[in-house]
C-alpha cells in the first residue's frame, strides 16, 4: 500500500505522501521514487492521485482563468497588468476591443493606469507572461466595488461545490460578487454594512476552508449576523 | 577602564546560562506576522529575536537582474543597532553580506526557482535582539516566513550550531560562548530530504570533536524542526484538523 | 494605488468616514510595550492599527559637539526596513525615513525633553550619547506619529548607566538611574483629503492625501515642532484648524503613552 497516511491529514513541505504507485497531484513532488508535499495543507489520496489542498498558496497563472487585476503601465499597443502573480500580465489592444492597433486611438481613454479590470488568460508567452483578454461579456473594466484579497488556493472553496457558496452568498446578502481565480474578489453591496459582513465571510472561509460543513456555517454566521444588525 | 574578567564558560557540567550542554535555548516561532509581507514569521531563540519578511515570486526589476530561466532569490541579513551591546551602525557590514550569501544558498535548493523565471523571491531578515547564531535562527525563521507565504518548497530548512566550549562540545552556542569558545559550527539541514545546506566553522576542531559536534547540531536541527511545523500548524489545528502523525 | 480605491476613499471621506469606519479624526487602536530589548538601554514597540514600530534606545559614551561642549549628544535615526512594505527597498535612508528621524529629534529636542546638561560625564571631553533608532517593521501610514509615541515610550523606560570621575580616571558604577524625561512631546500629522482634515491616515489615505501638516506639542500645550509636507498649499485658517486639531489629540495620546 503506497498510501502513507491519513486522507485529509495536515502536511507540511517535505513530509512524504507516497512512495510509489501514486501519481504526484497538485503540491507535491516526486523525488526517487517518492512523493512529497510541496505545500502546506490537506492530503487528499483519490483515484490514483495524491494531492495536497493547499491551505496558502501564491497564484501561479494559468490558460482558461478569470483574473482581476490592475493597469500599471500603458505601452504602444498594450497595457501591463498586476495580478499578483510571478510576473505581471499583458493585455494587447486587439483583446481588448476587438479592434487592430491604429496610430490616433488612446490607450488611455480605454484603459488608464489604475484601473481595475476582469480579464481571462488567454494564453502564455514564452517568457511566461500571461496574455490576456476582455473581449468576452462579463469582462472589462470594473467602474465600481471592494478589492478584497484571499489566498488563491482558497477560490474554490469559495466558489463551492458548482457555484454553492458563493451563489449562497449571494442570495443571502444580495451582493454582486465577482471572484477572480488570483484570489481577488470584487464586491458590490447596497450598503456598508453588508459589504463589511461578506469582506468578514471571505476571511471566515479563508481560515477555514479546510474544514467541513463550512457552507452551512457561513449561511448561519451570515443570518447571525443580520439578525444583529437589525436590533 | 575596566577589565571584564574572562568569564568561566563551564562550571559543573553547567553552562553560562544555566543550560546543559546538548540543551537548546528556549523557542518560540509564529507565522504570518507582517500583514504586508506575502510571508512572514518572528522568532524568539534564548535572546535572539528575528523578524523574516518574504515577497515573491514578483517581477525582478530591474529586468538585466533577472534569469531568464529560473527566479532569483535574494537573501538580506540585517542587525538593528540596538541589537546588540554595543550598538552597531546601522549600515551593512561584510559579516551581513556574507551571512546574507550563506543563508540563500542555505534555502535556495528547497525551492523551486525554474518554476518562476524572471522573477524574484525576497527575504528580508531583520535581527532585533542577536544573541548568538544569528545565522541559525534566521535560516530557521526565513524557511517558516517562505512557506508562510504559500511558496512551494522540497522541505523545510532548519538550523542549529554546535560547538566547543572550555573543552566540551555544546550545542547551540549564545553569544558569549561563540566569541570565548574554541570553536563554532553553523549547520542547516533539509530534515525529509535529510541534504545539509548550510556548514560554517571557526576554531579548531579533532575529526572526532567534529563528529560529535556534527552529531549535536543534527539533533537540534530535529527538536527545532518540531517549533516550525508548529508555527506553520498551529492556526489551521484549532478548527480541528488532524495533525499527520509523523 | 487602483482607481476604485481613490474613489471609495474620497467618497467615503466626503461623507466623513473613513473605509475601516472610523469618524476622520479617530486615531486606530494603539498598544505599547516596553523594554522589549534587554541589550539595549530603552526600547518600546508600538502598533498603530496595522502600522508596527519598534525603538531602541543605545546610551554610548563620546565626545561633545564642537559648539555643545557642556551637552550630552543626542541622535536620532530611523529605518524603513524592506519587511514593511513591498514598495521598501533595501538601502540607506531616503528623504521620507530622513524627515521622519529630524521631525522626531526635533519634537525632543526643542521642548528639551532631556536635560543633555545633565548627562555629561566629563565637561568639554565626554558626555552621554543617546542613540534613538526607530525600525519599522509594518508600514499602513502615520509613521511619524508612531515614531514619535515609540520613540517617548522607549526613551520613559531608558536607564542610564553611572560614571565616577576621579581626576583622569573614568569608572563605570554598579547600578542605573532611568533617564530623566522633562516633557513628553507627541506629534500628530494632520492631512488635508479632498476638503476635509484626517488624523492618523492609513497608507492609502496618505496616498490621496494633497498635504500634511504635522504639529508637535509638550506637556503645556505649545508647539514645540511643526512639519509641513507635501506640494499643496494651506491657507493660514487650515493651518490653525489642523493645529488645534492635531493639539487636541496630542493631549489623548499623551495621556495613553504616559499610562502606558
Amino acid at each position: 500500500m503506497s498510501q502513507l497516511l491519513e486522507n485529509r491529514v495536515l502536511v507540511v513541505p517535505g513530509d512524504m505522501l507516497a512512495d510509489g504507485g501514486l501519481r504526484p497531484g497538485e503540491n507535491t513532488y516526486r523525488l526517487h521514487g517518492k512523493i512529497h508535499a510541496a505545500r502546506v495543507g490537506l492530503v487528499e489520496y483519490n483515484r490514483g492521485t495524491v494531492s495536497v489542498i493547499a491551505l496558502k498558496a501564491n497564484y501561479e497563472p494559468k490558460v482558461g482563468e478569470t483574473v482581476i487585476g490592475t493597469i500599471t503601465e500603458i505601452d504602444l499597443g498594450s497595457w501591463r497588468v498586476d495580478i499578483d502573480a510571478p510576473s505581471q500580465a499583458v493585455l494587447n489592444l486587439p483583446e481588448a476591443i476587438g479592434e487592430p492597433f491604429r496610430p490616433e486611438m488612446v490607450l488611455p481613454n480605454i484603459f488608464g493606469i489604475g484601473d481595475s479590470i476582469v480579464a481571462r488568460i488567454v494564453s502564455m508567452n514564452r517568457d511566461g507572461t500571461p496574455v490576456l483578454s476582455t473581449l468576452e461579456p462579463g469582462l472589462g473594466k470594473v467602474e465600481v466595488g471592494r478589492v478584497v484579497r484571499i489566498t488563491s488556493s482558497k477560490i474554490p472553496r469559495l466558489i463551492g461545490k458548482r457555484g454553492s457558496m458563493v451563489n449562497m452568498i449571494l442570495k443571502e446578502t444580495g451582493c454582486q460578487i465577482v471572484i477572480g481565480q488570483n484570489g481577488i474578489v470584487l464586491l458590490n453591496c447596497k450598503d456598508r454594512e453588508v459589504e463589511q459582513l461578506v469582506v468578514q465571510v471571505l476571511h471566515k472561509i479563508e481560515s477555514e476552508a479546510h474544514t467541513t460543513g463550512l457552507t452551512n456555517r457561513v449561511y448561519e454566521y451570515i443570518k447571525e449576523m443580520k439578525e444583529k444588525s437589525k436590533k | 577602564m575596566n577589565v571584564v574578567e574572562k568569564q568561566k564558560l563551564i562550571a559543573e557540567g553547567i553552562r553560562s546560562d544555566g543550560r546543559k550542554f546538548d540543551e537548546l535555548r528556549p523557542i518560540k516561532i509564529e507565522s504570518g506576522v507582517l500583514p504586508n509581507a506575502n510571508g512572514s514569521s518572528y522568532l524568539e531563540q534564548g535572546r535572539n529575536k528575528v523578524l523574516v519578511g518574504v515577497f515573491g515570486p514578483r517581477e525582478l526589476h530591474p529586468k538585466h537582474l533577472a534569469n531568464p530561466h529560473r527566479a532569483v532569490l535574494r537573501c538580506r541579513y540585517h542587525m538593528a543597532p540596538f541589537s546588540t551591546d554595543p550598538r552597531r551602525s546601522p549600515a551593512p557590514s561584510r559579516r551581513d553580506t556574507e551571512l546574507s550569501m550563506v543563508m540563500r544558498s542555505a534555502l535556495e535548493s528547497a525551492l523551486f526557482l525554474e518554476r518562476y523565471p524572471h522573477a524574484s523571491i525576497d527575504v528580508f531578515v531583520e535581527i532585533l535582539e542577536a544573541d548568538g547564531s544569528t545565522r541559525c535562527a534566521s535560516t530557521v525563521a526565513a524557511s517558516v516566513a517562505l512557506v508562510d507565504a504559500g511558496i512551494p518548497m522540497t522541505d523545510l530548512v532548519v538550523a542549529c550550531s554546535a560547538g566547543k566550549v572550555d573543552g566540551e562540545i555544546v550545542l547551540d552556542l549564545n553569544d558569549v560562548e561563540d566569541k570565548e569558545g574554541q570553536a563554532d559550527l553553523p549547520l542547516a539541514y533539509m530534515p525529509k530530504l535529510g541534504k545539509v545546506t548550510l556548514l560554517q566553522m571557526d576554531g579548531v576542531l579533532t575529526m572526532e570533536e567534529f563528529d560529535k559536534a556534527f552529531g549535536l547540531a543534527l539533533q537540534g536541527c530535529n527538536k527545532i524542526y518540531e517549533f516550525q511545523k508548529e508555527a506553520l500548524k498551529t492556526k489551521y489545528a484549532k478548527s480541528g484538523v488532524k495533525e499527520t502523525v509523523q | 494605488m487602483s482607481r476604485l480605491k481613490r474613489k471609495r476613499i474620497s467618497e467615503a471621506v466626503a461623507q466623513g468616514k473613513r473605509e475601516d469606519g472610523r469618524g476622520l479624526t479617530d486615531l486606530r487602536a494603539i498598544k505599547i510595550r516596553k523594554g522589549i530589548f534587554e541589550k539595549a538601554e530603552g526600547s518600546a514597540e508600538l502598533y498603530l492599527g496595522n502600522t508596527r514600530v519598534v525603538v531602541g534606545v543605545k546610551v554610548e559614551k563620546g565626545e561633545p559637539f564642537a559648539d555643545t561642549p557642556n551637552q550630552a549628544v543626542l541622535t536620532v535615526n530611523s529605518e524603513f526596513t524592506p519587511l514593511a512594505s513591498p514598495t521598501f527597498e533595501p538601502g540607506p535612508p531616503d528623504e521620507t525615513s530622513i524627515e521622519l528621524a529630524r521631525v522626531v529629534d526635533r519634537g525632543i529636542r526643542s521642548c528639551e525633553a532631556i536635560n543633555l546638561e545633565k548627562y555629561v560625564i566629563k565637561p568639554g571631553k565626554l558626555v552621554h550619547v543617546i542613540f534613538i533608532d526607530i525600525w519599522i517593521l509594518n508600514q499602513d501610514g502615520n509613521l511619524i506619529d508612531a515614531s514619535a509615541m515609540a520613540s517617548l515610550a522607549a526613551l520613559m523606560n531608558t536607564r542610564m548607566p553611572r560614571y565616577s570621575v576621579e581626576g583622569d580616571e573614568l569608572r563605570f558604577v554598579e547600578g542605573n538611574d532611568p533617564l530623566e524625561l522633562r516633557d513628553f512631546p507627541v506629534a500628530v500629522s494632520v492631512g488635508k483629503v479632498g476638503n476635509e482634515f484626517l488624523v492618523d491616515m492609513t497608507a492609502d489615505e496618505e496616498d490621496m492625501m494633497e498635504t500634511r501638516l504635522t504639529v508637535t506639542t509638550n506637556k503645556d500645550g505649545h508647539i514645540c515642532a511643526l512639519q509641513k509636507s507635501g506640494s499643496e498649499g494651506l491657507t493660514l485658517e487650515e493651518i490653525k484648524k489642523a493645529i488645534s486639531l492635531a493639539s487636541e489629540k496630542g493631549n489623548e495620546i499623551r495621556k495613553l503613552v504616559m499610562g502606558s
